[in-house]
């Protein structure tokens, strides 16, 4: 048969057999969506990108609460009389087409005067007419052409971020004033005693102290800030030294130009101060469509359906449900709060909060945790606790998740740093006091000459250059870290905890074993082509799993929500599902997911599916436990047991049962006795955990969902490069070191010209430029030569 | 000589004229997305082209 795409999701189109303007669709939906792009002249999304599309989702009633003015209120960015303006995070913008198609909006719908897209945020800002365009129907509207927003608690009543551009200025004016003050000053290094050079020399020196007034007050002002609140908590952290090496020479070049004593150090001040905010700058790689920050908040809807006494349907905001509220929850919608199942069947997935993909039936009375998805028809619950107070929001009233782990982490420049500043400062007052003796003239002038070159700028620029650098090429590899400090932490980490579900399996794939009575080549096919029109979770994996059949046209399909599915071809009859809906009676011990089938009403047997653990995982183990300490904490029963021990090194450990606040008291417990842990895990049970731990890693298949709070991300596909990752970080620390090795030879070469007092301003201006690039220079290639090693 | 007073006038200006600029393309948030305009500036030649296409369509109908 021949390979057939969907023209525009890309997905498999072989079997569809939709075609429409002699392209084949994999499902009506996407033909739709063509349909519509078609009739207004916006085909051009195709020749962009092929195949860019995403199957639009079912979306009736559930944006229904957007018809709250008060939640839509806090959703907007501008609301004027008719004109409103909304930023909405799509999760499907990947390529230009996506680009294209969200802005040319307006041609789908008058209403839109413009829409503006931010790749990297993944978001759009849309302006619209409100009055022929309600918020609801915008979204409805996007979600038809399959770019369906993600609209979360976390949205709520955050629409007007304001950015923080700060950085950026400060140095735009230092780079601007360096230039300037680089040119000012240049006649006077080699031009002394020239009569026009004399004449208008004061001029030119008052105009670099001019240049430099910004510099200082503006530019340098996180310096100041810094190291005064190190000192004042008795810490010399590396501004220390800079602060003081700036104020140095700014007072000391002041005090030249005033008394006519020479030109000063201008050049060197803002030059040193604009290399410092490049590197600053250089270390900020932020990823921004990943957040680090995540909680229950950003997986949280905004709204809910509340029936009310007189049973009619209102929307409400999710912070406004009470205790004994009558809630309706929709397929596919979280529950918000613990509550009782009152009416229909729920069939849960609680992949959020538990990283376990299988989904869990209940049926009316019993207890609903916060956190999970219905994922099969409407239900209606009542309501025990309100958001704050239920199980899993509890989670985050630990402290944990209120400390700053960056503030009890000693870096090692600042390491560095406490003794260099001593160092320094020992320098400078036994050369002071030898000049004071021999000729007390040149005193002073030494005393400032040692602390101006001592500034340890190189010092300053070796960490932010070689972890921004790492950073960037770790991003490239698929493993985004939240920022330079915690490639520091990596290189320190000699415990490793792994949780079991989602981290260790695979979510995607699962291991499928059939038992019962061969099926005939006939019973096979018509087993497939049932599978084939079923969109349930199970039936796409089994489907996958099945060879190669010919399509059967069916007599009859029908789908038993909850139950199975049920088709006739000819005088066959099959059914495939649970093992009542088949008419198995007999007792199943198995704590695995099975689907059973019968034909014609006999019972043939069931498929089983096992977790599969992800490839090369006993391979990364071995290759860990050589340096590493190796923990498994499950938050499952221990039914894995058997076949975990088989797969691992002896040494690692393993626990089983784990609730969400044993994993985050084991770390602490093991942290007090000395380990530095790395975590990794990726629901939002291990939230606690991976805010606990040294450094937490959240693994995940799709990078653009959403994964808990942690302080890096790694995309599953990337799972057995770990153990390179973590080399990476080691070397980082050495090439950190190597660098400071270079920056102290520049260094003891300043500090020969200023403990003889003989530093000119020339020598300033060669020497500190020289050694900022020269480790800037060294740290990129090293950092590249070690990125090349990693696949 | 006195000619660089004037120069220096000159020259001083359109350096601040010049980060008036940057700190005004920085406001207005131009550095915020670096990415999006890279690709929305290709777009303007595959429009015209679409609708020319279309044109011909219209005909043929």
């Amino acid at each position: 048969m021949e390979h057939k795409t969907c023209f525009h999701c890309g997905l498999d189109a072989t079997s569809s057999e939709i075609l429409y303007d002699d392209k084949s669709f994999c499902c009506n939906g996407c033909k739709t969506v063509y349909e519509i792009f078609s009739a207004n002249d916006l085909t051009c999304y195709y020749d962009l990108q092929n195949a860019p599309g995403a199957t639009p989702k079912e979306v009736a009633g559930k944006y229904n609460f957007l018809e709250n003015d008060k939640i839509v209120d806090q959703l907007l960015e501008f609301n004027n009389d008719d004109i409103q303006i909304v930023s909405l995070y799509i999760p499907h913008i990947h390529c230009s087409s996506c680009i294209w198609i969200l802005e040319n909006l307006n041609k789908l719908h008058p209403s839109v005067s413009s829409s503006i897209v931010n790749f990297g945020k993944k978001t759009v800002r849309i302006t619209y007419n409100s009055e022929q365009l309600s918020l609801k129907n915008l979204v409805e509207l996007l979600s038809s052409i399959g770019y369906e927003p993600y609209i979360s608690l976390e949205d709520y009543s955050v629409g007007k971020k304001r950015i923080d551009r700060s950085l950026i200025y400060k140095l735009g004016v230092a780079g601007f004033a360096f230039g300037n003050v680089m040119f000012l000053s240049f006649p006077e290094y080699f031009e002394v005693g020239e009569f026009w050079l004399e004449q208008y020399k004061h001029l030119f020196r008052w105009l670099m102290f001019g240049f430099s007034l910004p510099v200082v007050f503006y530019s340098a002002q996180d310096y100041f800030i810094s190291a005064y609140k190190g000192l004042r908590s008795k810490i010399l952290n590396i501004d220390v030294p800079i602060a003081l090496g700036a104020l140095v020479l700014f007072v000391r070049s002041t005090a030249e130009i005033i008394f006519d004593a020479g030109s000063g150090f201008f050049d060197s001040l803002t030059g040193l101060i604009f290399f410092l905010l490049l590197g600053k700058f250089f270390q900020q790689k932020t990823y921004s469509f990943l957040s680090f920050e995540r909680d229950y908040k950003s997986y949280f809807p905004i709204g809910i359906t509340k029936i009310n006494q007189e049973g009619k349907e209102e929307s409400v905001q999710v912070y406004d449900i009470e205790k004994g509220d009558r809630l309706l929850i929709r397929n596919e919608e979280l529950i918000p709060v613990d509550c009782i199942l009152i009416k229909g069947k729920a069939r849960i997935d609680y992949s959020f909060v538990t990283g376990e993909s299988k989904t869990v039936t209940k049926k009316s009375g019993d207890k609903l945790f916060a956190g999970g998805k219905q994922i099969e028809g409407n239900i209606e619950v009542d309501v025990l606790n309100s958001v704050e107070q239920s199980y899993l929001t509890q989670l985050w009233s630990n402290d944990v998740f209120k400390k700053d782990k960056q503030l009890s982490f000693t870096t090692l420049t600042n390491r560095i740093s406490k003794n260099f500043t001593i160092t320094i400062l020992l320098i400078a007052l036994i050369a002071t006091s030898y000049w004071l003796i021999n000729d007390s003239s040149k005193a002073l002038n030494v005393f400032t000459a040692v602390l101006i070159i001592a500034c340890p700028c190189a010092i300053a620029l070796s960490a932010p250059f070689t972890f921004g650098n790492i950073l960037r090429i770790l991003g490239k590899k698929k493993f985004y870290l939240k920022n330079a400090s915690v490639i520091e932490q990596l290189a320190k980490i000699n415990t490793i905890i792994f949780d079991k579900t989602g981290t260790i399996t695979s979510n995607k794939e699962a291991t499928i074993s059939y038992e019962g009575e061969t099926l005939s080549d006939l019973e096979e096919s018509l087993l497939k082509s049932t599978l084939r029109g079923s969109n349930h979770p199970l039936s796409r994996s089994l489907y996958n799993l099945l060879a190669d059949h010919d399509i059967l046209t069916l007599d009859s399909y029908e789908e038993h929500i909850g139950k199975g599915i049920e088709a006739k071809h000819h005088e066959k009859n099959i059914k495939v599902g649970s093992a009542p809906f088949v008419g198995y009676s007999a007792v199943t011990s198995t704590l695995n997911t099975a689907v059973h089938v019968s034909t014609n009403n006999e019972y043939k047997g069931k498929f089983t599916f096992y977790n599969a653990y992800r490839k090369g995982l006993s391979k990364l183990f071995n290759l860990l436990k050589r340096e590493y300490d190796l923990v498994i904490l499950s938050g499952d029963n221990a039914g894995e047991k058997e076949n975990l021990t088989k797969l691992l090194p002896p040494k690692a450990k393993l626990l089983f049962n784990q609730k969400p606040e044993d994993k985050l008291e084991y770390i602490k417990f093991h942290q007090s006795e000395g380990a530095n842990v790395l975590m990794i895990g990726d629901g939002l049970n291990d939230a606690g955990a991976l805010a606990q731990s040294n450094v937490g890693i959240a693994i995940s298949e799709n990078v653009n969902v959403f994964s808990p709070a942690c302080d890096a991300i790694l995309d599953a596909s990337k799972f057995n490069e770990l153990v390179n990752y973590l080399k990476v970080s080691k070397s980082a620390i050495k090439i950190i070191k190597w660098s400071f090795v270079l920056s102290f030879i520049y260094n003891i070469i300043g500090l020969y010209f200023a403990v003889t007092g003989q530093l000119a301003p020339v020598v300033a201006a060669i020497l500190m430029p020289l050694s900022s690039i020269s480790i800037v220079v060294f740290t990129t290639i090293c950092t590249n030569i070690v990125g090349r090693k990693l696949k | 000589m006195s000619v660089i007073y004037i120069l220096l006038a000159i020259s001083i200006v359109v350096a601040v004229g010049f980060f008036v600029a940057f700190i005004i393309a920085v406001k207005s948030g131009q550095y915020d997305d670096s990415y999006t305009p890279s690709v929305r500036m290709l777009f303007e030649d595959e429009l015209v082209k679409e609708k020319s296409d279309n044109s011909i369509l219209t005909k043929k109908d």
